[in-house]
């Protein structure tokens, strides 16, 4: 029961006790940039949260991430060029729009396949109709 | 032709079957490791946190010797776990840098006074920025780092006793 309790207090996430960093929860001045880096903050994944945004994650890694990218859409970096920059640090995995190479092909040909295929079914069924 | 196309949802169905299965199988494995292995180091500069510790920068790992840069921070659990294997490497003269990642001195100091302390220089990452830089993923991590400051190994997650030989390894290939 108390190994229980215990295990329940436990933290999904440690914490540090240090406040979020200043442009975590805090919006750009100019709403033209905040909705820049909002743009691009929905399409981050969460190093720490993996299923998450770092714009819906409160974990503390994702705050700083935030932090990092308004700050530099502050400085007037294009969002595309931050986003190039975290790539080449965490690989293709931090982005939530997979850039088509090799190994995405099959994603990005799938639907076009698929309604190839369907418009061949459909068509044998249209010249069934008629005869 | 007809009856061949009868078996294709069937057939799509074990396929995703299978697909599940495998998966299954695997498991998952969440880490995501760092693309800036065989990279150069970017330049930091980290204030001191610690008495007794200078801050770290990169100019710190440029010195011609290897080393290994350890982010860790004193609320991270597993960050304790992985004190008594950081002392071994020390103890068999690894140089051992740290990376205090949103640390306070209040926390650090008995942190260290508890798990022993084998750093030589601490820096302090409020805003976990070098982290970003390392392509880090979260506390704690390990780099190899070698004397031009070109990273050569992530371990990711504490290191565990059976860690220690690969890290020394690993540390005596960046000589």
């Amino acid at each position: 029961m108390l190994a229980m309790s215990l295990l329940l207090a436990a933290p999904a996430f440690a914490q540090s006790s240090l406040p979020p960093a200043r442009y975590a929860y805090t919006q750009l001045e100019d709403p033209r940039q905040e909705a820049k880096a909002r743009a691009l903050m929905e399409t981050l994944r969460c190093l720490v949260c993996q299923g998450q945004s770092i714009a819906d994650s409160d974990a503390e890694m994702a705050g700083d991430m935030r932090a990092f990218v308004r700050e530099r859409v502050r400085e007037g970096k294009n969002p595309e060029q931050i986003r190039q920059w975290l790539i080449e640090r965490y690989g293709a995995w931090i982005s939530y729009r997979p850039p088509v190479e090799p190994l995405t092909w099959p994603l990005w040909a799938a639907p076009l396949l698929l309604l190839a295929g369907g418009a061949w079914l459909a068509r044998g069924r249209f010249k069934r109709r008629r005869a | 032709m007809r009856r061949t196309i009868l078996w294709l949802p069937l057939g799509l169905f074990l396929l995703f079957v299978i697909m599940v299965v495998v998966g299954l199988r695997h498991g998952e494995d969440n880490n995501v490791p760092s693309q800036m292995i065989g990279k150069k180091m970017p330049p930091f500069a980290l204030q001191p946190i610690v008495p007794g510790h200078q801050g770290l920068s990169l100019a710190d790992l440029r010195t011609g010797q290897p080393r290994l840069v350890n982010v860790f921070a004193s609320w991270c659990l597993p960050c304790r776990v992985e004190a008594p294997q950081l002392m071994e490497l020390k103890r068999r003269g690894v140089p051992i840098e740290g990376i205090a990642v949103r640390d306070r001195t209040e926390d650090l100091q008995p942190f260290l006074a508890q798990g022993g302390d084998p750093f030589d220089r601490i820096g302090s990452d409020p805003q976990s920025r070098v982290q970003f830089d390392l392509g880090s993923s979260g506390v704690p991590e390990s780099y190899v780092i070698d004397g031009k400051g070109v990273i050569r190994l992530q371990h990711i997650g504490d290191i565990r006793p059976e860690d220690v030989g690969a890290l020394y390894r690993a540390w005596e290939a960046a000589k």
